[in-house]
């Protein structure tokens, strides 16, 4: 497989009035074309300011970012779902491609179906308060999606859902990337979620996080995340990153 | 419609019409009271008015044909200062916005000005801009641009940081996310900003007219508690009441107009 992305030796240092905080210490991985990436580790572990600083939005201390690919497109999908309430949902859904300058007739007809294959035809005129909060999450992703980014990266994306809309959005969502072959990194606070829907877990330490064990996930015979969470397999991937994490409460 | 739904509305709308109804008793009350304490002179109309003589006054202000000089010169300095003002204050916040430096160096004298009686300054005023129509204007813009850029700039510094990574992320320039963001995710506070600003405005100018004018309806209060014509002075009172309403009410609609999504 065909690698996209080289992170070597990336490191991340705050400082503050206090003094330096070193959130990350290293962070060394390849990511593969079409793989689907979870990262999970203690709160405050610098899970999502790894994701900041791939499509920066912060810059890194040290480290080497290497991309196999000019001009890589990252698209990011943060815990709220962060729609504008100004705009209604094919207005939100268009403003990446707006903002980019890549909206044309093309790329509106492209929106429009995906708007059309996640059930949302009807609704393209209204305003995300009139929404659920799962369909929301939809237009948040479709809104991603329409940029056609290489890289997604969900960052808690489905956190703030409660949990039956969580196992359904998170559902539709895998489905979504499976067939739009995206390459993925998820940041999750949430193991289950982790290991239902990743090809990969990474297992982060506490602050200053280095990788303390990188597990891949052998759960591919079922094609969505709820089938997945039945497995018996899943129990034990559970046991062992349940273990790794190592939280004291 | 469910019958449920129909009495759910009905529920409603009763509620509203009592609210409504409740506010034009106390109003009505308060007239005839007051109209009824100083025809059997439980009060003395001299010092207090009453209705039927404010509404004389105001016949006979129209008789005159001053009536609507009055309270246009009053709009027209109002309506002025609180356009230069809101585009001003908004004008600034959005340097401030952009220019965090800028910001952090103007917060302090930003501080002073808003704490500062704006009246204080009407003598300087007057002797800088003269004794006519600028000097009310200048007033009451001082007393409304101030306000407007600390609630404006409060409004754009506090934006939802979530967003403001979403755009990050799609490269945006500056430029863009004040537009595609700052801007539409702050119509909610600059429209607070308007409401605070228009009474500003109507303050700033009815101080300025108190002090230097010979028209308008701060001239007329001015005018009427020196020839102790206390008629004259609620007349003004009550014309200021009805622009104040009108004014505001003319905000809230364009708001309706514009902000559609709540």
């Amino acid at each position: 497989m065909k690698t996209l992305l080289d992170i070597k030796n990336l490191r991340k240092k705050y400082h503050t009035d206090n003094g330096e905080i070193e959130a990350i210490k290293n962070f060394t991985f390849s990511l593969n074309e079409g793989t689907f990436v979870a990262i999970v580790g203690p709160s405050g572990c610098g899970k999502s300011t790894i994701l900041s600083i791939l499509c920066n939005i912060e810059n890194k201390s040290n480290g080497e970012l290497t991309f196999c690919k000019e001009n890589i497109q990252f698209g990011y999908m943060l815990q709220q779902d962060t729609l504008f309430p100004w705009l209604n949902v094919l207005d939100n859904s268009l403003l990446g491609l707006k903002i980019n300058g890549n909206l044309n007739k093309e790329t509106k007809r492209k929106v429009m179906e995906l708007i059309k294959t996640y059930g949302l035809s009807d609704f393209v005129n209204y305003y995300p308060a009139a929404l659920s909060g799962g369909m929301r999450q939809r237009v948040a992703l479709i809104r991603t999606l329409a940029i056609n980014p290489d890289i997604l990266l969900l960052d808690e994306a489905f956190s703030s859902l409660d949990y039956q809309t969580r196992l359904e959005v998170s559902n539709d969502v895998y489905k979504i990337i499976k067939r739009e072959k995206k390459t993925t990194i998820m940041v999750t606070h949430d193991i289950s979620e982790a290991i239902s829907m990743a090809d990969i877990v990474i297992v982060l330490s506490n602050r200053p996080s280095v990788i303390k064990n990188i597990y891949k996930i052998e759960l591919n015979q079922y094609d969505n995340p709820i089938d997945r969470r039945t497995d018996e397999k899943f129990n034990s991937y559970y046991k062992t990153i349940w273990k790794d994490l190592d939280i004291h409460v | 419609m469910s019958d449920e739904h129909k009495l759910y509305l009905k529920k409603r709308n009763r509620k509203k019409r009592l609210v409504l109804l409740t506010q034009i008793i106390i109003f009505i009350t308060f007239i005839a009271a007051w109209e009824a304490a100083s025809y059997y002179s439980l009060i003395n109309p001299f010092l207090t008015s009453s209705p039927s003589n404010i509404i004389k006054t105001i016949i006979e202000l129209y008789n005159e044909g001053t009536l609507f000089n009055h309270i246009l010169i009053t709009a027209y300095e109002t309506f002025i200062s609180f356009g230069l003002g809101t585009i001003i204050g908004i004008l600034i916040a959005s340097i401030m916005w952009w220019n965090n430096f800028f910001a952090k160096v103007l917060n302090p004298y930003l501080t002073v000005l808003n704490s500062l009686p704006k009246v204080a300054l009407g003598p300087i005023l007057i002797i800088w801009a003269g004794a006519n129509m600028s000097s009310i204007i200048i007033m009451a813009l001082l007393i409304s641009v101030i306000i407007t850029i600390i609630t404006v700039y409060h409004g754009f510094s506090s934006t939802d940081e979530n967003k403001i990574k979403l755009l990050k992320s799609f490269n945006v320039t500056k430029l863009q996310l004040f537009i595609y963001l700052i801007l539409p995710g702050n119509m909610n506070n600059i429209f607070n900003a308007l409401k605070i600003n228009i009474s500003m405005s109507l303050i700033g100018v009815i101080m300025g007219e108190l002090l230097v004018s010979k028209e308008g309806i701060g001239y007329l209060i001015m005018y009427g508690s020196q020839v102790f014509n206390l008629n004259l002075v609620m007349t003004g009172i009550v014309l200021l009441c009805i622009i104040s309403f009108i004014m505001y009410y003319i905000i809230i609609i364009i708001e309706k107009k514009l902000i559609k999504y709540n």
